[in-house]
């Protein structure tokens, strides 16, 4: 039992101001996963940015929260737009990882006789693994248009319809993104991976909605009862990494200059209103558009994938883009705190916005309802969608958890899968599972993470997201 | 031979535990620690030479990028780092001769996408044994 723990109810728990802590640490979770040997060190984390300049209210932490390096991996924090920092690292270098879930017009019934035929062609055609290229090569003139314009880049080179933008968070475009701000480096490493999907926890799924649990919601969400879906999670690729790495490198210097004494260096970072600051926001923008431009391409690629395999026409699939979702970003939002309305920077390290019913950031479609929330769970069990609320808003910077969460390391995974067919497993489970790297099976196992169901039942408990339905894989692309 | 480097196993990278009698060792060490993560190091072949000046602010910021100059030469160039020696080495700047190969699918099997070095937790420490680093990868 780690005794700095208060716990507070049976969904969250407190890490009680002390030291050099500008606010407490509050970390959602349940009884059996935070008295866990690794929570240990996340733990640490949480305490390490609750000491960051210009943190407000709490350092966060959401149930699928794990080891990051300086931030921990379903971290979020706000910050004062005026007094506050912003850190890469809390906003990791994948920067919007993220994942967009697309609901078809067919049914389970539909796909399985040709679902060997269709995981097949998405694996072939959708390029994936170690340093992936795809098969747009940008000039650095039609590259910088990406990084500026995101998802409506894609858009105008025809991958895609006018209502994916819209389900898009953000419409798939942070507006402030200046291409003059990343370096020659990154250019280099973006020319070439666009419409990739990358490797490691990355993966492209399809899946059938198992269960319903909010019926009114699921429908404004254009989701039933054993409809088959696709899911695509990745993110800025290369360009996101050296993007990171560079500011990192940089403010690691400047942090030193501002005099800000850090528990450690990977929590570099500037001031909000500076030069410094203002250049990372403008760089890490641009890798956002970037990586919601690939999910477009993927997205579209899928639905070509689709329409061939199936014979079918695009009115009778009929793909529609559900919701697109960051899981790695920084941004500034407006949230009501101690009663006054105030102009933030929120951190988002591995945990998902969950905006409520009303809020003018969810899109008209979805407005009356709430923002859609995307969890993707491991490969083998079910991924679910949830619903945004106002107690999010409350309590968490309208934020939420991301995924299931590692638990065994990449190496304990592979050691715990030796002498075992993973893809023979999951196959028993009827799940068909492709891949690329030779040891991706192993260390994506879904023994190496938790259980998605628990994290999903602490957010759902605390009333930060509300469950909209379970999916249930059929066939996975993993990088 | 004394132990060169170590892999620390972290829930979600890997890490490096490196040793070294002085620091021209450990940075060695450390770049040929960094290339047995992403393939077998003994099908890497010296076919050119580069110079690197590679600056820092304290022993593990030179380290920390050190490292990332070695994996852009892989994420950006797709060389591979044969071994590396030094003719220049202090706290602040060290000058570097790097022996590289081009990557080759038929050659070359990568174990191991190395996406960065980061900064947590990185220690450079010289003690009475020799020279230590512990570093951090993301994967």
């Amino acid at each position: 039992m780690n005794t700095d723990l208060k716990k507070i109810d049976d969904y969250h728990w407190k890490v009680p101001r002390r030291g050099s802590m500008r606010v407490p640490g509050i970390i959602y979770s349940s009884a059996a996963m935070i008295n866990r040997p690794d929570q240990k060190e996340p733990i640490r984390q949480v305490v390490n940015v609750a000491t960051l300049p210009g943190i407000l209210k709490a350092s966060l932490a959401m149930p699928d929260m794990h080891w990051g390096y300086g931030f921990p991996i379903g971290g979020v924090a706000a910050f004062d737009w005026d007094t506050g920092i912003v850190s890469p690292g809390g906003v990791g270098y994948d920067i919007n990882c993220g994942v967009r879930l697309a609901a078809t017009s067919l049914e389970e019934k539909d796909v399985r006789p040709k679902l060997a035929d269709l995981v097949d062609a998405l694996f072939r055609d959708i390029p994936s693994g170690v340093g992936s290229k795809g098969s747009l090569k940008l000039s650095v003139q039609e590259e910088k248009k990406v990084l500026r314009q995101g998802s409506r880049w894609a858009l105008r080179q025809g991958f895609g319809r006018d209502n994916d933008i819209d389900r898009t968070e953000d419409n798939g475009c942070l507006p402030h993104a200046d291409p003059e701000l990343v370096s020659r480096r990154a250019l280099e490493r973006g020319q070439k991976q666009l419409g990739t999907l990358g490797s490691g926890n990355h993966f492209l799924e399809v899946g059938v909605v198992q269960e319903i649990f909010d019926s009114d919601v699921a429908r404004m969400f254009g989701l039933f009862e054993g409809q088959v879906t696709l899911m695509i999670h990745c993110g800025s690729r290369g360009f996101g990494y050296q993007v990171c790495d560079d500011f990192l490198a940089s403010m690691t210097r400047h942090v030193q200059k501002l005099g800000i004494d850090l528990p450690d260096r990977q929590l570099a970072c500037a001031m909000i209103r500076s030069d410094m600051g203002q250049r990372y926001l403008g760089a890490m923008a641009c890798a956002a558009n970037y990586a919601w431009a690939n999910r477009q391409v993927l997205l579209h690629r899928s639905r070509e994938v689709f329409q061939r395999v199936l014979g079918i026409g695009p009115r009778d699939l009929d793909m529609q883009l559900v919701y697109d979702v960051c899981h790695n970003i920084a941004k500034k939002e407006t949230h009501l705190i101690d009663g006054v309305m105030r102009e933030v920077c929120v951190h988002r390290k591995g945990a998902t916005r969950s905006f409520a019913p009303g809020h003018a950031g969810v899109c008209d479609a979805y407005r009356s309802v709430g923002q859609p929330v995307i969890i993707p769970g491991d490969m083998g069990t079910f991924s679910y969608v949830l619903v945004g609320t106002e107690k999010a808003m409350e309590k968490t910077f309208g934020s939420t958890c991301h995924g299931a969460g590692r638990v065994l390391s990449r190496k304990a995974a592979k050691k715990a899968s030796k002498g075992r067919a993973i893809h023979r497993e999951l196959e028993d489970k009827g799940i068909l599972v492709r891949w690329t790297g030779r040891s991706t099976l192993a260390e994506e196992m879904p023994d190496a993470y938790k259980d998605v169901s628990e994290v999903v039942n602490v957010v759902h408990g605390a009333g930060i997201s509300r469950k909209v339905a379970k999916l249930r894989p059929l066939g996975v692309v993993k990088g | 031979m004394s132990e060169k480097y170590r892999i620390i196993d972290h829930t979600a990278d890997i890490g490096l535990h490196v040793f070294g009698a002085d620091p021209q060792d450990l940075f060695a060490n450390s770049a040929l620690a960094m290339f047995d993560i992403i393939t077998d190091p003994q099908s890497i072949e010296a076919v050119d030479t580069l110079t690197l000046t590679v600056k820092g602010g304290d022993w593990p910021d030179l380290m920390v990028n050190w490292l990332r100059e070695l994996l852009y030469l892989w994420s950006g160039k797709q060389l591979l780092v044969a071994s590396t020696r030094f003719t220049g080495i202090s706290e602040r700047e060290l000058i570097a001769a790097v022996t590289v190969d081009r990557y080759d699918p038929d050659r070359h099997k990568i174990k191991t996408e190395i996406k960065a070095v980061t900064y947590h937790q990185i220690r450079v420490d010289c003690r009475a044994t020799g020279w230590q680093s512990r570093i951090i990868f993301d994967v």
